[in-house]
């Protein structure tokens, strides 16, 4: 039985009603391969990962992400780089950087002199 | 948009439950509880895995679908504006679609079973699309009232403890909040136009109220599912909330045009600022989500016919030694 619709498009179609179809239509890999985004605002600024997008070639994602992520606002920039191409760290490595709040030497905060230069002229003060 | 009744399966029917390392999930709870996301690789019980998968492929199921009875629209919209601002909403509402199957693919599902389970009728997705939008009027009440119950969810969810789906919200909350308002520019026109343009919007409220009181899905405060789901903020409130945040908002919105809604028993409640109502044909609901909606045929056979008809695009442009890889967040 063929598909009823209020959409002459879709009547157009001659689609067949047959629900609860077992095949998959889709095999792995149909929809390739992922591109991860990144978005530049403006010029000056970052560019600021913001997504990802399924494409066959890194032409194709460009156009992909500028569909998908620079549909409204301002952009002025945008890259795409292959998520196979990406090494990233696991969490639970996050031990490795537990530390790094703690060195306050590498910090400007870390080097206080004010109270040492009070104390002496202080002390030459009175001498 | 999105459908935002959130339909539990229990975990009986699908697979034997499983028991999760003690020690790692209670590290994973008072991650949550202090309020931390969780992220792609971490570790995470299997049931917050299943059912975020679940949840998020629903989403993005509902938001592809979604666009089907509007995008049928886009050529009869009276007017220029109306055109463009048709095809953008359509355009974003597939562009949603590919947010959050990316947001769920970081938890292990490829798209592509996604779209298997959701054009051979596996998968689940929102119960309004499943009805026919017969007129204009019908395009107003969509982007007027299922986009902001939409909102009320996707606000709600934006807040939940899963990274890739929190950024993806976030992104898909603010582009809705144009739906919203281009929903009520078509529903303020057409309810205070002429006589004609008045019935046609009263003609379409009347249809779509109970698919709307539908949408956020049967009470679900007493279930100790939803307490684990609630606790791990996977959902973020109870169906129930929902649809009575969306009552207090909405209703008052629709009233004062001077337009009525098809239920005698509508009414707030000004000591407990709780809304009553008319129970909705729970029965009607559970039919629409299985698959027996006026709708729902036509819509997967659409969905189908447009993967199998791109199928030999795709072959073309497939290159044998790419490789795929899982998003990274």
């Amino acid at each position: 039985m063929k598909i009823k619709s209020l959409d002459p498009r879709v009547n157009r179609l001659e689609l067949e009603a047959v629900d609860k179809q077992p095949d998959a239509v889709l095999a792995p890999h149909d929809h390739f391969q992922t591109y991860q985004v990144f978005h530049q605002k403006k010029r000056g600024d970052k560019h600021v990962a913001v997504g990802v997008v399924h494409a066959p070639s890194p032409e194709m994602a460009l156009l992909f992400a500028k569909e998908q992520y620079a549909r409204r606002g301002e952009t002025v920039n945008l890259w795409v780089v292959n998520t196979a191409d990406v090494l990233a760290m696991d969490y639970d490595d996050y031990d490795v950087f537990a530390t790094t709040p703690e060195k306050t030497y590498r910090d400007p905060a870390g080097y206080k002199v004010n109270e040492k230069i009070a104390a002496y002229k202080k002390s030459t003060v009175n001498v | 948009m999105y459908g935002g009744g959130y339909i539990h399966d229990d975990q009986k029917k699908t697979s034997a439950p499983v028991s999760d390392d003690p020690v790692l999930l209670a590290e994973f709870e008072a991650r949550i509880l202090r309020g931390e996301k969780i992220e792609p690789r971490d570790w995470m019980p299997t049931e917050y895995r299943r059912q975020l998968i679940r949840m998020i492929e629903q989403h993005a199921h509902s938001e592809i679908i979604g666009a089907l009875p509007e995008g049928t629209w886009i050529t009869r919209a009276p007017g220029f504006r109306r055109k463009l601002a048709l095809m953008a909403k359509v355009q974003d509402e597939v562009g949603h679609a590919q947010l959050l199957y990316s947001a769920a693919e970081t938890l292990g599902k490829r798209r592509e079973d996604m779209i298997n389970d959701l054009i051979n009728g596996k998968s689940k997705y929102s119960n309004v699309f499943n009805y026919p939008a017969k007129t204009w009027a019908d395009v107003a009440v969509i982007g007027f009232l299922i986009d902001a119950a939409a909102i009320v969810n996707q606000v709600a969810n934006s807040k939940g403890s899963y990274g890739p789906y929190c950024r993806a919200l976030e992104r898909i909350c603010y582009e809705e909040s144009f739906h919203l308002k281009q929903g009520h520019s078509v529903f303020v026109f057409l309810a205070t136009g002429t006589k004609t343009q008045r019935d046609m919007v009263q003609d379409a409220l009347n249809r779509w109220w109970p698919p709307i009181m539908h949408f956020f899905g049967p009470s679900d405060k007493m279930s100790q599912h939803t307490e684990t789901l609630m606790r791990w903020k996977v959902k973020m409130a109870s169906n129930d909330d929902m649809r009575q945040q969306f009552l207090t908002m909405y209703v008052p919105k629709i009233w004062e045009l001077g337009l009525t809604l098809p239920d005698p028993n509508l009414k707030k409640n000004p000591e407990t600022n709780q809304w009553a109502f008319t129970e909705p044909d729970w029965n009607e609901f559970y039919e629409v989500i299985k698959g027996n909606g006026p709708c729902n045929a036509e819509r997967l056979a659409v969905r189908r016919a447009a993967e199998e008809n791109g199928a030999w695009v795709r072959a073309a442009l497939r290159k044998a030694d790419a490789q795929y890889v899982t998003p990274l967040a």
